[in-house]
């Protein structure tokens, strides 16, 4: 590429100028990358929703509950491989602020309907035995600095407001990144020996997994028509669609965020086919000068091209570099509100082919039109 | 005297390509910033509007919300006898509350919706005072109907009048809809706590919440220190105000925080955007600063001339970006309260004084925007500018 | 009385004394004047000639007070103004120089009027004495009837009698030309000497002009050659130096 030095060393003729073009890319790009990030957290439990579980709720509505005995009526349906049921726990560590979820799991059958949770054997037998044994999130128990072996106090809201001590037995990883680090769970027996009566043998809510994903909507019907026309009618869907209720409630907030991403993309486009208009425009007798001594129209266009491109991806890296850095601030800053921001590879490809689509549309139109302007014109232009 | 101001009007003009990239830059980030700001606004007062400043709102010690508290009908009768308390002509002032969660689709996306049952006593409007049927009437006690909250009868489906829909293991007709000044409320479906429970299947004899209309705002104390040392209950008493505006504090935080960090990124693009047409209107006009700056203006002139072309750009961004998102005024939205897990209908609300935020951050955006292009400006050398051909 | 040599003990109204000026350029200096020296009295006209490079727009700028010195003096009216600092300097020549440069120097975005009102911004002068001071000067250049046209709708000659009636709004002490004809064809040409040699004749103005045009320098008073660093008199070659002075 024998123009390569010609670019290069238009590139940094005006400084200013070229300072303010990559930083407009960069802006823009850690501005979209944010967005990307924000948009994931907010449909993140549909994300990790596991296409081969279902939900099971109440059907008259979700803080109804269901009896234990359901459990294994629902095991016995064909196509089920296990059952397990949860409750939500609902309780305050030290402060409200400091929210974070926590179950009351069934210890027999969790694991085999939650295969992703990946606890050590051993801290899971020890909290196996421990009825008043608790395991909690790797992400949990970095946020509060607990260790195996602490004694975490929790305070009821919904079954009375008395202090519940719990022994930390594990801790549990997820394999994916996204995954959720956050929970914290506690044992059904303990929990069944000390609530009210009216809410002993119950379940909260039961998730099923599936021998094969393609059993799901049979499955469902099948689960709801069991339980039709008993004193508590069930509502069952696959995990995926449950989260995505909550989700949707966010919609508009997504919508939101996506008209953001087209202002700042217009934007975007406005800033840079400016800057790359003016700069073309300076250098017309140059440009000129290159098409007199011989060099091809098509030549023209690539070097304008050329420049727009090395401009943006130079904007774009620095602008993902500088996502990288800031992201994980604001996830601190949002803990509690949103899931972990978390930036995928997918994520950095397409931001990055993002900015250089955006270089080389701005470069265009000057492009074209220093291709097709006429020497004589260029050289008259001084 | 400085530089004539008609310069600076006539010369953006002139070069009005350059400086429209500006001004969009700037109308776009106070767009958002105003628009961010507005449904954080809008998210709070809706809530903050649900309380008034002499009801006094009791839930179960250290609940931190309707839906994690428990109130005994034993524990209502013992707070209907507390001081403080106004009386009706039917007796005290006290609305015992079921509060509950249901699942509605959602119109706009025919989704569900966790949407707040309230299960009230019959005074509940002598007590609510801000609450007003505009449509149909009040429910009957001790019968399967409902009245709706106007947002929830604009957001949820099948809330509409003379409906019937199915709630819990009942049918209901709605027979009301009523306006509740923009507060939570207006996103509720209320109806007789006694039928609610058993729709619902609970306990007769359980509340979630109690709200009471004091004699006077000032007779919160009296009251809360009747309750807090009463040893047959185990209550926080709160006004309800101050309530209400406790469970706005996660969503608003969340929505400043992320409109917030937004705005800002947008703001330092914003102003990338002034310094490049700044910059390269300086260049341009070169020969020109040369020449007023040998008539004898001199470098602060030119510098304040420079800075007010800037802020004059700004403020027309400012100004469009204000004028842009205005529509947005009074659109209403819904999302999950995280503090309640219900579904609350909001609207935007852009006020004046946010305005006015949204135009004096252009202006600070363009005065950065403006500042290092003018202070070139003044520091070019006069003779070789002007030898320049 | 016009003097190069620098030996003039009357009170001139422009007095050079070993004016020096050196540039670096790429690592190198140049050493544009070397010891210049000049006396002009009021109402002189005066043309500096010289090949290009000679120095003679940097000898406008100093004496404009556009650009310092780097060695002599010059004193106007009594001031001298090479130790002036920045504010200052610009003061004076508000006050005291009125520019007619080539390429006209007309802001576009202003009309003909605002133009020339430019210079009175600096003064204290109100709105209704600004206008009159406007209207005379454009008077004298013979374009009042066009005051509120833009230098775009102007032909060069009228855009450069504009510059004129700038150059003379505030009565400055004397008057810097750095080619008025430049890009000027004949007609035009003669019509802004005969205007500059009104404003010497008729309204004792003192004038300083370069030019490289010998048919304009003709106009002046008195034409001096910048040649070496140093001004010469006459239209003789440097072998001839008559009353020639200053150090090498």
């Amino acid at each position: 590429m024998k123009f390569s030095r010609l670019i290069f060393a238009n590139l940094f003729r005006k400084k200013i100028r070229l300072i303010l073009t990559v930083g407009s890319f960069a802006i823009a790009l850690v501005l979209f990358t944010f967005l990307a990030v924000v948009r994931s957290a907010f449909n993140r439990g549909v994300e990790i929703a596991g296409a081969d579980r279902l939900v099971v709720v109440d059907r008259v509505g979700l803080m109804n509950l269901m009896p234990i005995s359901y459990d294994d009526k629902i095991a016995a349906i064909s196509g089920v491989k296990a059952v397990t049921h949860d409750h939500w726990f609902g309780g305050v560590y030290q402060d409200e602020r400091n929210f974070f979820p926590q179950f009351v799991i069934d210890v027999e059958n969790h694991r085999q309907v939650y295969p992703e949770f990946k606890v050590p054997d051993d801290q899971w037998n020890k909290f196996a035995q421990d009825r008043q044994g608790c395991i909690a999130g790797a992400k949990l128990a970095e946020r509060f600095h607990w260790k195996v072996g602490d004694r975490i106090p929790i305070k009821t809201t919904l079954y009375g407001g008395a202090i519940w001590e719990f022994n930390l037995d594990g801790i549990y990883h997820t394999e994916k990144a996204d995954g959720d680090q956050g929970q914290f769970w506690l044992q059904w027996k303990y929990f069944d020996e000390n609530v009210p009566s009216v809410i002993k043998s119950t379940a909260g809510w039961y998730i099923v997994k599936l021998n094969s994903p393609d059993d799901a909507a049979r499955v469902a019907k099948a689960i709801d028509e069991k339980f039709a026309n008993s004193p508590h009618e069930t509502k069952t869907e696959t995990e995926s669609a449950f989260a995505g209720y909550f989700a949707k409630q966010f919609g508009n907030i997504e919508f939101l965020i996506l008209s953001i991403g087209g202002v700042v993309f217009f934007t975007l486009l406005l800033v840079t086919g400016n800057t790359m208009a003016i700069s073309v425009r300076e250098r017309t007798a140059e440009l000129g000068v290159l098409k007199a001594i011989g060099v091809s129209d098509r030549a023209v266009l690539f070097l304008v091209l050329a420049e727009a491109s090395a401009i943006a991806l130079f904007g774009g890296v620095l602008g993902l570099g500088l996502a990288l850095l800031m992201i994980p601030g604001i996830s601190g800053a949002l803990t509690g509100l949103l899931p972990p921001l978390l930036l995928s590879k997918p994520m950095l490809s397409f931001g990055l082919g993002f900015a250089l689509f955006v270089g080389v549309v701005s470069g265009l139109l000057p492009g074209i039109s220093a291709m097709r302007m006429r020497v004589v014109n260029a050289l008259r232009r001084v | 005297m400085a530089i004539p101001i008609i310069y600076n009007v006539r010369s953006v003009r002139a070069r009005w390509a350059s400086a429209i990239v500006a001004v969009a830059g700037i109308a776009g980030t106070v767009g958002v910033f105003v628009a961010m700001l507005s449904l954080a606004k809008g998210f709070r007062a809706t809530l903050v509007s649900s309380g008034s400043p002499d009801n006094a709102l009791i839930v179960r010690g250290g609940a931190t919300s309707e839906m994690t508290s428990g109130v005994a009908l034993d524990a209502v009768k013992v707070i209907q006898d507390a001081p403080g308390i106004a009386r009706g002509p039917k007796g005290p002032l006290v609305t015992a509350e079921a509060v509950l969660m249901a699942p509605i689709p959602l119109i706009s996306t025919g989704t569900d919706a966790n949407v707040e049952l309230r299960g009230v006593s019959s005074n509940v409007l002598e007590i609510r005072k801000n609450v007003r049927i505009v449509q149909g009437r009040m429910f009957q006690p001790g019968l399967a109907e409902v009245i709706v909250g106007k947002n929830a009868n604009k957001t949820y489906s099948g809330l509409t009048l003379g409906n019937r829909t199915r709630l819990g293991k009942m049918e209901w007709q709605v027979v009301g809809i009523f306006d509740a000044g923009g507060s939570s409320f207006d996103s509720e479906v209320w109806g007789d706590a006694h039928l609610f429970a058993a729709a619902y299947d609970r306990p007769d004899t359980f509340f979630q919440s109690a709200t009471v209309h004091l004699t006077s705002p000032e007779a919160l104390t009296q009251l809360k220190d009747a309750l807090t040392s009463d040893p047959r209950l185990n209550v926080d008493v709160t006004r309800e105000i101050d309530y209400y505006s406790k469970q706005s504090t996660s969503m608003t935080r969340l929505i400043t925080t992320l409109g917030g960090f937004v705005a800002f990124i947008m703001a330092i693009g914003a102003v990338f955007g002034a310094l490049n047409t700044m910059y390269s209107a300086v260049a341009d006009r070169g020969k020109e600063i040369a020449t007023m700056r040998a008539l004898g203006f001199g470098g602060p002139s030119v510098v304040i001339s420079f800075l007010i072309e800037a802020l004059l750009i700004s403020f027309v961004g400012g100004l469009l970006g204000c004028l842009a998102v205005l529509r947005l005024n009074g659109l209403t939205t819904s999302t999950i309260n995280f503090q309640t897990f219900s579904n609350l209908a909001f609207a935007f609300k852009i006020t004046p004084g946010l305005l006015a935020e949204g135009i004096v951050f252009a202006l600070v955006m363009g005065v950065l925007g403006g500042f290092f292009p003018a202070v070139r400006a003044a520091r070019l050398p006069v003779a070789t500018a002007l030898r320049e051909l | 009385m016009i003097r190069v040599d620098g030996r003039s003990d009357s009170q001139s109204l422009i007095r050079v004394r070993g004016l020096n000026k050196t540039y670096s350029r790429g690592g190198e200096k140049i050493q544009v004047l070397q010891g210049l020296n000049l006396d002009v009295d009021k109402s002189d006209f005066v043309a500096f000639m010289g090949p290009s490079g000679s120095g003679k727009t940097t000898l406008l700028n100093l004496l404009g007070g556009l650009d310092v010195p780097s060695a002599g003096s010059i004193t106007v009216a009594g001031d001298e103004i090479t130790n002036m600092s920045g504010s200052k300097l610009t003061q004076w020549r508000a006050r005291h120089v009125g520019f007619i440069f080539q390429m006209y120097n007309l802001i576009p975005v202003l009309t003909a009027y605002q133009n020339v009102e430019l210079p009175l911004l600096l003064t204290k002068l109100s709105g209704s004495d600004r206008r009159k001071h406007v209207e005379t000067a454009l008077a004298v250049v013979g374009l009042a009837d066009r005051m509120h046209h833009y230098p775009r709708q102007l032909s060069g000659g009228q855009e450069q009698r504009v510059t004129i009636a700038r150059a003379i709004v505030s009565d400055p002490t004397f008057l810097l030309c750095d080619e008025p004809t430049g890009d000027l064809d004949r007609k035009s040409a003669d019509e802004i000497m005969a205007l500059i040699e009104e404003l010497v004749g008729k309204y004792g103005k003192t004038v300083l002009m370069v030019t490289h045009d010998p048919v304009v320098a003709a106009r002046a008073h008195t034409t001096l050659h910048l040649e070496k660093g140093v001004l010469v008199e006459g239209k003789t070659s440097s072998r001839e130096s008559v009353l020639a002075g200053g150090a090498a």
